[in-house]
């Protein structure tokens, strides 16, 4: 089964190497004839890989993951069937759908070249393109945009969110959009308010008291037990998925209308955070779940939104670095280093698993404990940025992503 | 005692919230950084927004003439659309005075001063829910409490109640005595108004300037000060009440209640203006002033509870001074008990909003965007809503709601840095040696930076000072 993903993997790649020129003449052709979107959304917090997209089908999967494994197809809260070793997280119904209608590539065992496992110095480094965490003051995707080929709007970029993630910072122009009401702290952060209060009565009471209330003001009154053991996993329910599913509605309809617009950004970012699953990830239901599903959901309607533009558009979705395979003493997962990758989207060649996939052997795991790293991020953001946004070679070996000569373009992603 | 949680308690209780270089800055010598701050002049805001007091009164007073005029309606205080007009007026002078107020807090060298005109301020609170205080508040601020914040108790008190933004605030401005002569004009015209005494200012000068409830005084005394106090009044005003200058202090010996007087065991011979800034003299004087004034100082400065041994060494400065203020305030540096809790104080949304401009660098908005912050959070500059100011317990700040407003807000603060800040560098320079390892590992495994600079704000170490 793992030989198979790799021999079908290595094709693909000798593809590119092998029709380098001629595929970048075409691939301008192409686009200048239509207007090709790309979404890029940064999934900070270092995703489980692993519990998006379970290697169901490896045998050391069920063992090794332990209380946050998933059943394989066709049980009760199975994964979604992609292929006969991958599935998908039960919650992502419409990612399972676009996968049937080939318009979903899943990538796995994808990871930068960072190593340290520190959200910090990962996201940055995921967002600056380079080799080094704070190389850059600049992200790939502005050094990107600057090397568009014309015509062009007066920004090619909207960030969309309240700050400009690094990844769009530098010289090239890019709009912001932020929304109009602050959104409320994510579960997330209040359930490490919860932790970090643990120690000071005052604060724990105050807390504690201004979340019930609130929870209650969101018209749940939960019975006792459920507030009980809500309160051991952390503030979790109905209320705060409602507010992340709010949040991505905000945001998907903005970048929808901004990417239909004649004139319009080409490109649109923005972030989502809470996939940092330390405590009580849950399996087929549970925190993570939750958050999958609100995610899942957000990409639907962004689907909706776009319209016919949907079929020019690609939505990638990466996070900084994975998690381990086994479970921690919290009923969670710590940081890891490979992890899965979306690329979605009318314009994507869908319906394909591309893992050069390791396996989960001990002798297979990174460090001992991680998914093995076997494809270099920068690989499809180069095959995305050349066939996709129609960015030269040249500029993405030298000023896009510079000292990338190991990360070769992925090429073939996107429908000619 | 450690040096380094010393000059955390000198940059983030005695000052308004660290800065990242201050604590470095500060190094082993903190009380010897609090004592330079009271070296020189108090600095006095200025710009061309900030207007004279007397301007901005004089202004709001002739609209009000005007509107009156256009209605021809008796003089009949707080008809709306007249009150309108006039807020519309004074709320950019609002905007503008305590935008400069919360920009000079942000970026001055000297936090420890502008904390002690912050908290005198604050004594002497006036509020700008009442009309025309919105105008006032802010050039009351700078024109009665800034010069004398490192002068003499006295002086402090004499500027402030001959202040026009006080008089109006407290009504003395239309206190007349019952035997004044214009009490006397008055009495002779069939169907005038009743005038008589307002004892407004006399009580709050009594109970919250200076002697403090209990601190010796009766009704009788504080009726007695009332009359004292008739004809501390207002330039300006039309036909035979014309006189002086429009927005001023005017001395109107017509409202004044003549005769000496006889007040809390002490005779004050009849004279004028000089009567009542010798009744003030005396009461700058009294031991229990002393007292009231150094509990508020240590409450302020120290703890909610603050050790009695400490309130009266501070009274005794007082007293031994003469009421000099910057012998008191370095009685208080000095003091052992200053330095002996590490974070004794729950911040107000003022203090919390100060700190986190301060120590993360972010820049004061312009207009009514600065004042956002302070809206939300629920205390908006000058609106005290009563002379009694702000309170000054954990417990009158430390509200569930209120918590998580500040996160709510700290949470938008980090979404809006994002990667641009490094909370994990700036947790010990902010924070010193009351960064507790909870707070410094929670800030260091953030999932995100944004979410980073979040934990950093709302952590216990610096919702406290």
């Amino acid at each position: 089964m793992r030989h198979l993903r790799r021999r079908d993997f290595l094709q693909l790649t000798s593809l590119t190497a092998g029709a380098a020129l001629l595929g970048t003449r075409l691939t301008l052709a192409a686009v200048s004839a239509r207007r090709p979107r790309f979404v890029l959304i940064l999934m900070r917090g270092a995703l489980d890989g692993l519990a998006a997209v379970p290697p169901y089908g490896d045998r050391d999967y069920a063992a090794l993951r332990g209380e946050v494994a998933l059943h394989a197809p066709g049980a009760a809260g199975g994964a979604l069937r992609l292929d006969d070793t991958f599935g998908l997280h039960p919650a992502l119904g419409f990612l399972a759908e676009s996968y049937q209608a080939r318009e979903l590539i899943v990538l796995h065992a994808v990871a930068t070249p960072y190593r340290e496992r520190s959200h910090f110095d990962g996201q940055d480094l995921l967002e600056n393109g380079t080799v080094r965490p704070h190389a850059l003051a600049s992200g790939w995707l502005n050094r990107a945009l600057g090397q568009l080929p014309p015509p062009l709007p007066r920004a090619a970029g909207v960030a969309l969110g309240q700050n400009v993630p690094l990844i769009m910072r530098g010289s090239a122009a890019v709009t912001s959009w932020s929304p109009s009401r602050l959104g409320a702290p994510d579960e997330d952060t209040l359930a490490r308010l919860t932790d970090l209060y643990a120690g000071d009565a005052l604060l724990a009471g105050r807390l504690a008291d201004g979340l019930s209330a609130a929870t209650m003001m969101a018209g749940e009154s939960p019975p006792a037990e459920a507030m009980a053991s809500a309160a051991a996993m952390g503030p979790a329910g109905a209320a705060p998925q409602r507010a992340a599913q709010a949040r991505y509605a905000q945001l998907v309809q903005a970048a929808a209308g901004f990417l239909r617009e004649e004139e319009g950004p080409r490109v649109a970012v923005f972030d989502t955070s809470g996939w940092d699953t330390h405590a009580n990830q849950g399996a087929a239901e549970g925190q993570l779940a939750s958050r999958l599903r609100a995610l899942d959901e957000g990409l639907a309607l962004l689907k909706r939104a776009l319209g016919p533009a949907w079929n020019d558009t690609a939505v990638l979705l990466v996070t900084e670095f994975g998690r381990t395979v086994a479970v921690n003493g919290t009923r969670g997962t710590d940081h890891g280093t490979a992890s899965a990758a979306f690329l979605l989207g009318g314009a994507v060649a869908g319906g394909r698993v591309l893992a050069d996939w390791p396996g989960l052997a001990p002798r297979a795991l990174y460090q001992g404990r991680d998914l093995q790293p076997t494809l270099d991020l920068r690989a499809p953001f180069k095959g995305i940025l050349a066939e996709h946004l129609g960015v030269s070679a040249r500029a993405l070996e030298t000023e896009v992503f510079p000292d990338s000569a190991a990360a070769r373009p992925l090429r073939g992603l996107l429908r000619a | 005692m450690l040096d380094a949680t010393q000059s955390a308690i000198a940059a983030n209780r005695f000052g308004l919230g660290a800065r990242p270089r201050e604590l470095a800055d500060i190094g082993s010598m903190p009380r010897e950084w609090l004592r330079v701050q009271l070296q020189g002049a108090a600095p006095l805001l200025s710009g061309a927004q900030l207007e004279d007091s007397a301007h901005t009164l004089a202004r709001a007073l002739e609209l009000r003439h005007e509107l009156r005029e256009e209605r021809q309606a008796p003089a009949s205080p707080g008809t709306p659309p007249q009150l309108q007009r006039v807020a519309q007026l004074l709320r950019p002078v609002y905007v503008s005075e305590a935008g400069a107020r919360f920009a000079q807090a942000v970026r001055s060298e000297r936090p420890f001063l502008e904390r002690l005109v912050q908290f005198w301020s604050n004594h002497f609170a006036v509020s700008v829910d009442k009309p025309l205080l919105a105008g006032l508040a802010g050039s009351f601020e700078r024109e009665a409490i800034r010069p004398h914040v490192l002068g003499r108790f006295s002086e402090l008190l004499l500027a402030v109640e001959t202040h026009p933004a006080m008089l109006l605030y407290l009504d003395n401005h239309v206190s007349v005595g019952p035997h004044s002569s214009l009490a006397q004009r008055a009495g002779q015209r069939a169907g005038a108004r009743r005038l008589g005494i307002n004892e407004n200012l006399a009580r709050e000068i009594l109970e919250l300037h200076t002697l403090g409830v209990g601190g010796g005084y009766t009704q009788g005394d504080v009726t007695t000060f009332a009359e004292v106090l008739t004809g501390w009044s207002l330039g300006g005003g039309r036909g035979r009440l014309a006189a002086g200058e429009p927005g001023r202090f005017l001395f109107r010996a017509e409202l004044h209640e003549p005769g000496a007087k006889l007040m809390r065991n002490t005779r004050y011979a009849d004279g004028g203006f000089g009567q009542g800034v010798a009744v003030l003299n005396d009461l700058a004087r009294a031991p229990a002033t002393a007292h009231f004034l150094a509990g508020k100082l240590a409450r302020h400065f120290v703890a909610d509870e603050p050790p009695p041994a400490l309130i009266a060494r501070l009274a005794g400065a007082f007293t031994a001074s003469e009421g000099d203020l910057a012998t008191v305030y370095r009685t208080l540096i000095d003091a052992r008990e200053a330095w002996e809790a590490g974070l004794a104080k729950y911040k107000t949304p003022n203090d919390f909003i100060t700190s986190a401009y301060r120590g993360l660098g972010l820049p004061v908005e312009e207009g009514a965007a600065a004042l956002a912050p302070f809206e939300l959070l629920g205390q908006r500059t000058w609106q005290p809503g009563s002379p009694a100011g702000w309170p000054d317990r954990s417990a009158d700040w430390d509200g569930a709601s209120a918590l998580l407003k500040r996160i709510e807000w700290a949470d938008g603060i980090g979404a809006r840095l994002g990667s641009r800040c490094d909370a994990q560098q700036l947790a010990p320079l902010l924070l010193g040696a009351n960064l507790a390892t909870p707070t410094r590992t929670a800030i260091a495994h953030a999932a995100s930076a944004g979410q980073a600079t979040t934990l950093l704000l709302a952590a216990p170490e610096f919702l406290r000072r």
